[in-house]
């Protein structure tokens, strides 16, 4: 085998112990008679699996952090109660406002009806 | 996550209501878990403390966005990712030696028979060492891929690379952990070739 296929393969070594990829039947062929590369491939395979096993690995935080990560939760609930209270009472303020304003615009149409119906019977 | 966290659905539909005691209750249920992968993608205890806390704080901020079409823990491995990019980039730029992808890895063993160490197990500590000497952009990727199974595609959009660029790192770090850990004659010839091609 020519050191360029063997190259060429070694590139797909690492997807290919992950499944991700598959050979074609000449890299395949390569492997089975290349040394090298299924050293490789097994050692991507090993490198994989040991990868792996570190997901169930928990590791031991230093005390303290949970407390930190708490109160930094708190903090910003704390704030964020503190926002949605004080927007309550700006909607509260607005519609107060706009009430008002409702309530005064229609007694001033109220009153400007009554004018016209007493100005409509004294000229009839 | 790994180890037996249980169902987290009713407490995360409670925290989601505005329940903080039951998101409180989420982060006593994750944070040993979210400390884990911060560390090992941050490769220091301190900066993995500080990207923990700022995780914890985002999926608070953002709890309502999460519509709880992935798992609770797969979404905190997200933000933990983005949050550990951050913190390692605004550190880069006081401390330019650890983004280079060029720093070669030391041969700690310089005497021991490579042979001899192909054949030693391989143990978690080792794997973890090698883990702590890739550049930090390799280690992300291969922490985030090859422990925690996340796809491309997330691991790119919470690094903020592109999705063949995250491919490119992967294999990059793969092929220097293998190196690392299981040396074969000729590995050397076949980098000085390469920085030769170059």
């Amino acid at each position: 085998m020519t050191r360029v296929q063997c190259e060429q393969v070694a590139d797909l070594l690492a997807d290919v112990a992950d499944g991700s990829v598959n050979l074609d039947r000449a890299s395949r062929r390569h492997v089975d008679r290349c040394l090298r590369c299924q050293a490789e491939l097994v050692q991507y395979r090993k490198l994989l699996r040991a990868l792996h096993t570190l997901r169930t690995e928990v590791l031991e935080p230093a005390p303290g952090l949970l407390a930190d990560i708490l109160a930094s939760i708190e903090e910003a609930g704390e704030r964020r109660a503190v926002r949605s209270m004080l927007t309550g009472r700006r909607i509260a303020y607005v519609g107060g406002i706009a009430a008002a304003a409702t309530a005064g615009a229609a007694g001033a149409i109220l009153i400007a009806t009554r004018g016209r119906r007493s100005r409509v019977s004294l000229a009839g | 996550m790994p180890n037996e966290i249980g169902d987290l659905t009713e407490l995360v539909i409670s925290a989601r209501a505005g329940d903080q005691q039951a998101f409180e209750t989420l982060v006593r249920a994750t944070y040993a878990d979210t400390y884990t992968l911060a560390y090992r993608l941050t490769g220091d205890e301190e900066d993995a403390r500080d990207v923990v806390q700022e995780s914890y704080l985002r999926a608070f901020r953002g709890l309502k966005r999460f519509r709880g079409d992935a798992q609770f823990t797969t979404w905190l491995y997200r933000i933990t990712a983005n949050c550990a990019s951050t913190h390692l980039g605004r550190r880069a730029k006081h401390r330019h030696d650890e983004l280079s992808d060029d720093v070669p890895l030391p041969d700690r063993n310089p005497d021991v028979d490579p042979a001899a160490r192909n054949d030693a197990r391989l143990t978690r500590d080792r794997i973890t060492d090698a883990l702590r000497l890739l550049p930090p952009r390799l280690r992300a990727v291969v922490v985030l891929r090859d422990v925690y199974d996340l796809p491309h595609e997330a691991i790119a959009a919470e690094l903020g690379i592109s999705e063949s660029a995250a491919k490119v790192r992967l294999h990059r770090a793969r092929k220097r952990l293998r190196e690392d850990l299981f040396p074969l004659r000729g590995d050397q010839e076949r980098e000085e070739g390469d920085a030769r091609a170059v």
